[in-house]
């Protein structure tokens, strides 16, 4: 769906991003991940033909962005990091006039704008304007806007900025349910969010990719394996002595201990917990829980961005 | 042309869903009638024709200020709430863009200066008109308007913010309105240069008096074009920074 080549942009003497190079599939929802000022909203720009590149191949749904803007513009639906909503209108005046502007033609339109609202949960707003809406309400008809006209590609800005933990649970759903019809580009900051709704990340820092893959492929690379968290009814000691003799657990650390239960960190595969199970239960610990490390995207992103947090961000 | 018409159409809405196009309407068609009371009916006694062409001589003023209020939110407004983005995200060239802006723009100030026709009307209950007069005078009104809103939308492409847009397209349209004092100044072939550029000094006064020469219609076409061109390509060359 996407090939991005040698993708450069410069804002005067300063490369906001340099040399970028990934492809997405059709059907795929993809998290951009990074620090604030790492690039991402200048290459969603320009893969939404607002901003044009200093140098670089890109390709959307086969077509060169630089050869054929229009009919990029076309496949393309995009919601910036505030939406672009009239104040002065109504929700169904302005995603009808979204419509039309993006090729609907207005007999269409109405059609087009009810399945819109269907599909972001908006319709018990279609008479209401714009400026008397939530800003819930507001992030989702932003979404509705960019989805008006089928494209097949959504490019999302921060989709969730601002929104309350409710909001973000259901725009978590309404992107999820995008998945298969569009293929879903979304760029965040906030980890769990991309962890719960992408497929695959691409973690940008100082305008370079740095990393890609699934959370999986990321955590192998990087993490040792990933983390596994324990809740045993025992001695940490005596828990982490029995741990440890799995084969592929690492290092182990106490996160807390109380009236006699204790809960443990440990590096290693989140496959490793059946033998991490049966270990403990042959040695007569009693097991309260076993997960997967929560903060294990966290930690891979810590990582990944080490050196961008030691020294300056670059400006947006 | 039908995405001209659907972003006119949208931002003619604009002007009277919110408070700001009453308010300019407002404020013009009292300035009109103010000055009117002030400067032509307390002059003494006159030609109906003379108070016309005075009357067209004030609409000028106002018209030319109105323009600098009337374009200010186009552009910079947009791209001041980011709702530019909308449009420059879609299948839509930055001249159409700037085109349904513009005629907006000019659809505004033409129903406000259609409303002010009440002036014209009470000459001719205590006077006597020339319909030709009338026409002529309307028409200079709409091509300085016409001018002067597409030097606003130019100003309005420049800056990124409402008050900056209004200073931008104050200071042009200044400098257009007062070429023909630089014209004072000047020796051939500059003084000819500055005297045909000046907004109203030889293109203006033909029409108060109810006159049309096909060439300061052409002039106020042609500033009308350049400046909706320069706004275009100011659109443009923002795609590269």
């Amino acid at each position: 769906m996407i090939e991005v080549k040698g993708l450069t942009k410069y804002y005067g003497e300063l490369p906001a991003i340099h040399d970028l190079e990934f492809s997405i599939e059709r059907g795929e929802v993809i998290g951009f991940l990074g620090l604030n000022g790492a690039g991402k909203t200048t290459a969603l720009k320009i893969l939404g033909c607002i901003l044009l590149p200093t140098a670089g191949d890109v390709t959307v749904d086969g077509i060169d962005i630089a050869r054929d803007p229009h009919a990029v513009r076309r496949r393309i639906g995009f919601l910036p990091d505030t939406p672009p909503l009239y104040n002065d209108m109504t929700v169904g005046r302005y995603l009808k006039f979204a419509a039309e502007l993006r090729g609907v033609s207005s007999s269409e339109a109405t059609k087009a704008v009810t399945e819109a609202e269907e599909k972001t949960a908006t319709r018990e707003v279609h008479d209401q304007p714009i400026f008397s809406l939530s800003h819930g309400y507001r992030q989702r008809v932003g979404v509705a806007q960019a989805l008006v006209h089928k494209p097949k590609l959504l490019i999302l800005d921060e989709p969730t900025s601002g929104l309350d933990p409710v909001q973000i649970v259901e725009m978590r759903a309404t992107i999820r349910a995008l998945k298969g019809e569009h293929t879903v580009l979304l760029s965040s900051h906030i980890l769990s969010e991309i962890s719960q709704t992408c497929d695959r990340l691409l973690v940008i820092q100082r305008g370079e990719i740095v990393a890609q893959g699934s959370e999986q492929d990321l955590a192998d690379k990087l993490g040792g394996g990933g983390t596994i968290e324990v809740e045993v009814a025992a001695p940490s000691a005596r828990a982490i002595e029995v741990a440890r003799t799995v084969t592929g657990i690492g290092e182990c650390k106490v996160l807390l201990e109380r009236d006699g239960t204790v809960r443990i960190e440990l590096q290693g595969s989140p496959d490793l917990r059946p033998k991490v199970v049966r270990a403990l239960v042959q040695n007569g610990i009693d097991l309260l829980r076993i997960d997967r490390g929560a903060a294990r995207l966290e930690s891979i992103f810590l990582k990944l961005t080490k050196d961008e947090r030691n020294g300056a961000g670059r400006p947006q | 042309m039908s995405t001209v018409l659907l972003i006119a159409r949208r931002e003619l809405g604009g002007y009277f869903r919110t408070m700001t196009g009453y308010i300019i309407a407002g404020l013009l068609l009292l300035a009109d009638g103010i000055l009117f009371n002030v400067f032509v009916l307390s002059a003494g006694e006159m030609y109906s024709a003379d108070v016309l062409s005075n009357f067209f001589y004030i609409s000028f003023g106002t018209t030319c200020f109105a323009s600098v209020f009337i374009s200010m939110r186009l552009v910079a407004e947009e791209r001041q709430t980011g709702t530019l983005v909308l449009m420059t995200s879609s299948p839509v060239h930055d001249w159409e863009i700037i085109l349904g802006k513009y005629l907006s723009a000019v659809a505004f100030l033409s129903i406000v200066t259609i409303a002010s026709v009440y002036i014209p009307a009470l000459i001719w209950v205590n006077g006597k008109i020339s319909f030709g007069h009338l026409f002529a005078g309307y028409l200079g009104v709409l091509l300085v308007g016409s001018a002067t809103l597409a030097i606003g939308v130019f100003g309005s492409a420049l800056a990124r913010n409402q008050i900056l847009a209004v200073i931008f397209s104050a200071i042009i349209t200044l400098v257009v309105l007062l070429a023909h004092l630089v014209a004072r100044v000047t020796d051939r072939p500059l003084k000819d240069m500055f005297m045909a550029l000046a907004l109203y000094a030889r293109h203006y006064p033909p029409f108060q008096v109810g006159t049309i020469h096909l060439r300061d219609v052409v002039y106020y076409v042609a500033v009308t074009y350049v400046a909706l061109f320069a706004a275009t390509r100011v659109m443009e060359a923002r795609r590269w920074k």
